[in-house]
């Protein structure tokens, strides 16, 4: 504050201090939204994690038995590694498709700007709507082998593979897009002259230089796939359900999904649920920031 | 140098045409079922109509009803919902970005780094007691729940305008603290019409949430009475098997024929600000 009062800095005198009168405009209809919208249902969100409750109001302390039981629950567990799995393919189907594409569309060809309209239009669609549309045409496909989607744990998985490529493809490849634009021409340039081959090119020039748009476009169908949840809820619903540990497991759940089906089961799994929901966002977290360390250490080497 | 399209660029151009007839095969399916009856769906989904599978418009006129919910009313509720949150998230998010930065009174800053966080906790680490919490306060109906969306909406929309906001020269706005501006009118006369660049990313990166949203409106509104697209489709889905599916077709066509059309006249601006906001993570 001190250094902010310099009265050399009178600038800062001239904006600052009439704003300060202002702040029950500025700040607080936000900050009371935010209280309502996010603070005080996290903190009570990490309370409750620790409790035994039906309502909130009832809410009991019994320690970290909701963490116990989360981590023990075969359901759980399995929608962590299909989340793993899922997130781990997608990572690669995506990017490196979108990229591909991006690579294409950035040379000079003929309809590159219709092109790029048609592949970023499934991004605009809705999880629920797209969910549901890909759960037709799989289902109208798979009846020509005598069989619908939700009778093979990996028809559903695969089935969410290809319904999130068609529908991140398009985003990741405006990013990419716009990284390669960035990268100077007269690198390329100077490529070219020194004789470098197309996939020469390619892999010691070019690539090098989206390395920005790479590490974003991956953190990104990371925590995508992580997050995932109405497209896997409109697709299978976590469908075929199994017997596994005298459980009942849902093959085709991802973690957010398990969590919302883990609070519907009976009142006795409120507590559980909003533990789940507690490692979920611990994980998610790891992941978001390991991103910005990534993507902040890149930019002090440049 | 090079002459305008080589060989190769038109073969890329003849082999993006086919990719892109494929990419648009599942929207194009649902078109083409939209006009057929149920049974000829069910026969071969991917069939195009025939004379006596054709149905013409009665898929749509059913739609409209179909569900024991009107479309039309789903959709009122989605625009009304959309268009008042995204206002609200604009003004208000702005107006706190701007104070942010120029105050930098301690508050501001933890409220900054609060909002950053808010930015990586996952949706279903708050919707129990989020549901809950409107509950209480009484903003579970569809005129009230924008408020929801401006409190767990204001860390992206803070972040972005604060990032720009940062750019800007501060003596343009001391040049009108002189002129006599107020705090007030400095904003919306001097800052507000600088952010336009960013008022459009953010306005779009917030509507396409707030449009497609299914599981926040579905927790907090009674959706008996109350309910969006989202969860008007989701619903027709839960019936599946035995709806009619060449309305449930008319329904999903209705549904994101207009955002296509939006989106064929506002691209530039859609993909301009997807790009600006892939910071997000």
């Amino acid at each position: 504050m001190s250094k902010l009062r310099n009265p050399g800095k009178k600038s800062v005198d001239l904006v600052h201090d009439p704003i300060k009168k202002w702040a029950w405009l500025f700040i607080v209809p936000t900050f009371a939204a935010f209280c309502v919208g996010f603070i005080w249902p996290f903190i009570q969100g990490i309370y409750l994690s620790f409790c035994n409750f039906n309502v909130p109001a009832d809410a009991e302390w019994i320690g970290i038995g909701n963490y116990v039981k989360a981590l023990t629950d075969a359901g759980f567990v399995n929608a962590f590694k299909n989340t793993t799995a899922f997130a781990l393919v997608t990572i690669v189907v995506i990017n490196v498709i979108s990229f591909a594409i991006a690579y294409a569309l950035t040379q000079k060809i003929r309809g590159s700007n219709l092109f790029r309209t048609v592949f970023f239009m499934p991004n605009l669609i809705g999880g629920v709507v797209l969910g549901y549309i890909w759960s037709i045409i799989f289902d109208a496909i798979l009846k020509k082998y005598a069989t619908y989607l939700t009778a093979d744990p990996s028809y559903g998985f695969w089935g969410l593979v290809i319904l999130v490529a068609w529908q991140q493809i398009g985003y990741m490849m405006i990013i990419y897009i716009a990284g390669l634009q960035a990268v100077p021409e007269d690198i390329l340039e100077a490529a070219r002259i020194d004789g470098a081959t197309g996939s020469q090119t390619l892999f010691r020039v070019i690539i090098p230089n989206v390395m920005p748009s790479i590490t974003t476009c991956t953190f990104l169908t990371l925590t995508n796939g992580f997050k995932l949840f109405d497209q896997n809820l409109a697709l299978t619903a976590g469908m075929p359900s199994i017997m596994m540990e005298g459980a009942k497991v849902n093959t085709t759940e991802l973690l957010a999904l398990n969590i919302y089906s883990t609070y519907n089961i009976s009142k006795n799994y409120h507590g559980v649920a909003q533990a789940k929901a507690v490692i979920f966002f611990l994980l998610v977290a790891v992941l978001a920031l390991t991103q910005q360390y990534m993507t902040s250490s890149k930019e002090v080497q440049q | 140098m090079k002459k305008p399209y080589s060989l190769s660029s038109k073969i890329l151009t003849c082999f993006f045409t086919l990719f892109c007839l494929v990419w648009i095969f599942p929207v194009a399916q649902v078109v083409i079922n939209s006009f057929k009856s149920n049974a000829y769906i069910n026969l071969d989904a991917f069939a195009l109509p025939t004379s006596e599978s054709f149905v013409g418009w009665d898929n749509y006129i059913e739609g409209l009803t179909f569900g024991n919910y009107p479309f039309l009313k789903s959709a009122g509720y989605s625009v009304f919902i959309s268009v008042t949150s995204v206002f609200l998230i604009l003004l208000f998010c702005s107006m706190t970005a701007w104070y942010i930065v120029r105050v930098k009174s301690l508050f501001a800053r933890i409220f900054y780094y609060l909002c950053l966080f808010s930015m990586i906790v996952p949706f279903q680490m708050v919707m129990f007691t989020l549901t809950d919490t409107a509950d209480k306060l009484h903003l579970n109906t569809p005129w009230t729940i924008p408020v929801i969306y401006l409190g767990f909406g204001a860390g992206l929309a803070v972040f972005m305008f604060s990032g720009f906001i940062k750019g800007l020269p501060l003596e343009i706005e001391e040049a009108a603290a002189i002129d006599g501006c107020g705090p007030v009118r400095t904003f919306f006369c001097v800052v507000l019409p600088m952010l336009k660049p960013t008022l459009i990313s953010v306005g779009i990166l917030e509507l396409m949430w707030v449009w497609n949203d299914y599981l926040l409106p579905y927790l907090v509104l009674d959706i008996t009475e109350y309910r969006t697209i989202p969860i008007h489709v989701q619903y027709l889905k839960g019936s599946y098997g035995t709806v009619d599916l060449g309305a449930t077709m008319a329904v999903i066509m209705m549904a994101i024929l207009p955002i296509i059309i939006v989106y064929l006249f506002c691209q530039k601006y859609i993909i301009k600000g997807v790009a600006a906001g892939a910071v997000k993570g």
